[in-house]
């Protein structure tokens, strides 16, 4: 049973059997390599994507629940120009071996979307869901506060 | 047509070119090179084969010979040659070497082109310098032929010849336009080269050429490569190393829709399928049955450390000599007091973020192949794959990816995760990217060993460490990890033993010795290797020496490091930044010294400790180092703040435990990595002074566990001797 929903504005149809987690049909069979792969239970986020707006792990979402759902990707945060996360994130040199940050701009995104002026405190609790094994995370507490001044 | 002439210098491959014509780079190319260290850039440059070459309009490529996981070698490389050659970074474009150790190699790690140990800018400091100063040389001496002046005359601006007595200025582009390059290159002395104050690009940040890439999920690691015609692979590996297939029922695994192929491999079974979840389904469908003869069978963690510490304390058992000065035993029996301890530090994963994984097209007939993949060492990994092809190394083609995190996993010398794609993809003649999921990356780890530390220290009567004397027993490292290293490096097992050694403490007799473990684990170098257990135990041992003996544990290392001025000079500036001397009642402060490789780092952490529950908690951490100059001195705080953080989950949560050999933990989770609500305050100083830089990638995780051990002491008594400080050790050590 084919699935439809839309991916970064564009509508997609998915023939994948419907237990396929939806990172899968993502970054193989419709080729937004963006959102990565780090431990497909929930326990890293860097498989983040936006379901309604919402941040979703996408290696836990069967690909048959977004049936007509808007799904966002990294590579649809922002199309064309970076936002103030992205221009953020390299005014403070966040990345390091950059696998997980894709998964970190998504959080941050759904943080900022819901809470525009996160207490420090907000944003440890937050982003806490997001592994970075290269320990960006001061990087990217200082990256989210200043997005969130700068806007 | 492009013509190009290129120049060759001497054996340790400084080779550069000249592109005369047909290779315009285009800011897309520049992206593109950041993005994708696989990608070539646009036009003649596809025909690089050198250090460097310059185009008529400018562009500068420059070749990196390091891998880009993440601790910014792919810029700081190319920009130290860029520095000599005073070329203007803004047209310079960086471009992948060719996997060849004769041009390549790093010098640092005997030839090899090898990034780990934080020694890339350590290795390739003095060629990168030469390299960039010869190109600068030619484009002068080429403008002063055309202009018909004396060299001396010139000078240089980035990518210009300046001739200041008539005013005239040639752009390295016009030069390279109508260069002759002699036959020799030129002769470079080491007091030629540019003192730091004249240093243009070097020890000012620039942007991580990579960075932009990395923000809108642009960058390309080897996971991410799509090719025609590609199938997955997935690998069942045994429950230990050396276990093969008895027997293999894959009849559940073959009903799955999607599993094109099930193939029987020497160390396991592998899958290959349509999609990633057809081929891990099949994967975990798979019964099988495994052979036992492998030695690992029956390892315990959890009964491992007495049987090692038994080793360890027994003085008649010769050790495996590491480092030795004076004669430790002697002056241990005519010392005036005497002191021992043991430490304990547990196996630990590397959990970098991108599971292993690697694509492979091998061609029909199986005598080429062309590989993408995120390796530590682009040639190990071509030679792993020709030797498991049985083809020529040149019949490799490398793709080197941007690398999800290194940490010394990726640079062994089998690099087995490469060859599982090789031999997945020779059984079904098609592309195929095998994945190993993340349960897969943590049950077919390569483990930091298990370590137990016997230490001992005599002290005169004037409260001296006269003899000191260090037992390591843990399982070896270097002899799995990389074979040829280890027989080419006289049996030294150096990824376990290094910084056992204390060359910079004023301690006169001292023996470091190895009790090499066999059990059959698998072992690998991990962020700090040695240093990293090795400095516990030795920095832990110190605390405690103080405390039982009464002296102030920031002057015992100042004592001793008397001879050893940027060693005093970090220790004096975490003491001011922290201030040390004010009481924090309710925490502790703790402190430590090391040298890792000639950089200098000391630290303070303020912890407090839960007595109900044992858990520990850091508040603040301060560090100051020294590691030279910084070539990029932003670079070495991110890289700071990237090792303390990954100390901290090694001192605290991350332990990889076994039962019969396998291993326990599954996920990210039960292993324990830190997250953003587990980092203290960072505070940190970096001290650059002008002396050759000595590697900046991971020298403070091995000083995290001892401060933090010597903090919480301070906080509560406790003694906390065994990584990671998990609360019940904490509770036991409170007593």
């Amino acid at each position: 049973m084919a699935v439809t929903f839309t991916v970064n504005g564009r509508p997609v149809t998915s023939a994948a059997p419907e237990g396929t987690p939806l990172l899968w049909v993502l970054r193989e069979e419709l080729k937004l390599t963006g959102t990565k792969y780090g431990c497909g239970a929930g326990q890293c986020g860097a498989c983040m994507v936006h379901i309604e707006g919402g941040r979703t792990f996408s290696c836990l979402t069967p690909v048959s629940s977004v049936q007509g759902k808007s799904v966002t990707t990294i590579e649809g945060l922002s199309p064309g120009r970076l936002n103030a996360l992205q221009r953020a994130w390299l005014a403070e040199s966040v990345p390091q071996c950059g696998y997980c940050q894709s998964g970190q701009l998504m959080s941050a995104a759904a943080l900022l979307a819901a809470n525009p002026r996160p207490t420090r405190a907000q944003i440890r609790d937050h982003m806490s869901t997001n592994v970075c094994r290269c320990g960006t995370y001061p990087r990217i507490m200082r990256a989210i506060e200043r997005a969130a001044r700068e806007g | 047509m492009t013509t190009r002439r290129e120049f060759m210098v001497g054996v340790s491959g400084l080779t550069f070119g000249i592109l005369l014509e047909g290779c315009a780079a285009t800011p897309e190319a520049r992206e593109r090179s950041g993005a994708s260290l696989a990608q070539t850039p646009a036009g003649g440059a596809r025909a690089v084969n050198a250090w460097a070459s310059l185009s008529p309009d400018g562009t500068i490529w420059i070749v990196n010979p390091a891998v880009e996981m993440g601790q910014g070698s792919q810029t700081a490389i190319p920009l130290i040659i860029a520095e000599e050659m005073d070329a203007d970074w803004s047209r310079v474009v960086i471009v992948p070497a060719a996997p060849d150790d004769k041009v390549y190699g790093n010098p640092g790690f005997r030839g090899l082109m090898y990034t780990a140990g934080s020694a890339t800018v350590t290795g390739y400091w003095d060629v990168a310098r030469t390299f960039g100063a010869q190109v600068r040389r030619v484009m002068m001496e080429n403008a002063a032929r055309l202009w018909n002046v004396p060299l001396a005359e010139l000078s240089t601006e980035p990518s210009t010849v300046v001739h200041a007595k008539s005013g005239r200025r040639l752009g390295y582009g016009e030069i390279a336009a109508v260069a002759q390059l002699p036959a020799v290159a030129p002769a470079i002395k080491p007091e030629e080269l540019k003192q730091p104050g004249q240093y243009r690009l070097i020890g000012k940040d620039v942007m991580r050429v990579e960075l932009p890439s990395k923000v809108d999920g642009r960058a390309q690691y080897s996971i991410d490569v799509q090719l025609p015609g590609m199938l997955y692979g997935a690998v069942l590996r045994g429950p230990v190393e050396g276990s093969a297939p008895l027997a293999i029922d894959d009849s559940r695994s073959r009903a799955i829709p999607g599993v094109v192929s099930i193939v029987r491999m020497p160390f396991g079974v592998g899958v290959i399928a349509e999609t990633p979840w057809a081929a891990f389904g099949a994967k975990d469908a798979l019964g099988v049955t495994w052979d036992r003869r492998a030695r690992a069978f029956g390892h315990d963690s959890a009964r491992a450390p007495a049987l090692y510490s038994a080793a360890a304390r027994d003085l008649t058992r010769p050790g495996k000599p590491w480092d030795s000065a004076g004669d430790a035993p002697a002056a241990m029996q005519k010392a005036a007091k005497t002191y021992e301890s043991e430490y304990i530090c547990d196996y630990t994963y590397h959990a970098q973020m991108e599971p292993l994984n690697s694509v492979a097209s091998v061609s029909a007939a199986g005598d080429a192949c062309e590989i993408w993949c995120g390796t530590q060492s682009q040639t190990m990994a071509v030679a792993a794959v020709a030797k498991a092809l049985g083809i020529a190394p040149e019949k490799v083609k490398l793709n080197l990816m941007l690398l999800g995190g290194g940490f010394g996993r990726r640079g062994h010398r089998d690099e087995e995760f490469v060859v599982d794609s090789v031999l997945l993809s020779k059984e079904v003649k098609r592309p195929v990217k095998v994945l190993w999921t993340r349960e897969d990356d943590v049950k077919n780890g390569r483990f930091r060993p298990l370590s137990v530390h016997y230490l001992r220290a005599g002290l005169d009567g004037a409260g001296r460490i006269v003899a000191w004397q260090h037992r390591v027993a843990c399982d070896e490292i270097t002899a799995f990890q990389d074979p040829v290293r280890y027989k080419g490096g006289g049996e030294r097992d150096f990824l376990a033993m290094a910084g056992s050694e204390l060359r910079t403490y004023d301690i006169p007799n001292r023996l470091s010795e190895q009790l090499p473990q066999q059990t059959g684990i698998r072992t690998s170098s991990l962020r700090g290797i040695g240093f990293g257990p090795n400095k516990f135990a030795t920095e832990a041992f110190l605390d405690e020496i103080a405390v039982r003996h009464g002296l102030d544990r920031v002057d015992l290392r100042l004592q001793l490091l008397k001879d050893t001025p940027r060693g005093q000079a970090v220790v004096r500036e975490v003491v001011a930044m922290s201030e040390y001397r004010r009481a924090r009642p309710g925490r502790g402060l703790g402190f430590s010294f090391i040298d890792y490789s000639g950089t200098m780092l000391a630290a303070v952490a303020e912890a407090s400790v839960d007595r109900k529950s044992g858990k520990i908690t850091v508040h603040d951490f301060w560090l100051a180092l020294d590691p030279g100059i910084a070539v990029q001195p932003d670079n070495v705080l991110a890289q700071t703040e990237s090792s303390i953080i990954y100390g901290l989950g090694l001192s605290l949560t991350e332990r990889i435990s076994f039962k019969d050999g396998a291993v326990q933990e599954r996920n990210l989770r039960d292993y324990g990595v830190p997250r953003l609500e587990d980092i203290p305050e960072l505070h940190l100083k970096l001290l650059s002074t002008p002396n050759r830089p000595t590697g900046a990638g991971q020298m403070a995780t091995p000083i995290v566990a001892p401060v933090i051990a010597s903090a919480v002491y301070a906080a509560s008594g406790a003694r906390v001797r065994h990584t990671p400080f998990l609360p019940e050790r904490v509770l036991t050590a409170l007593g």
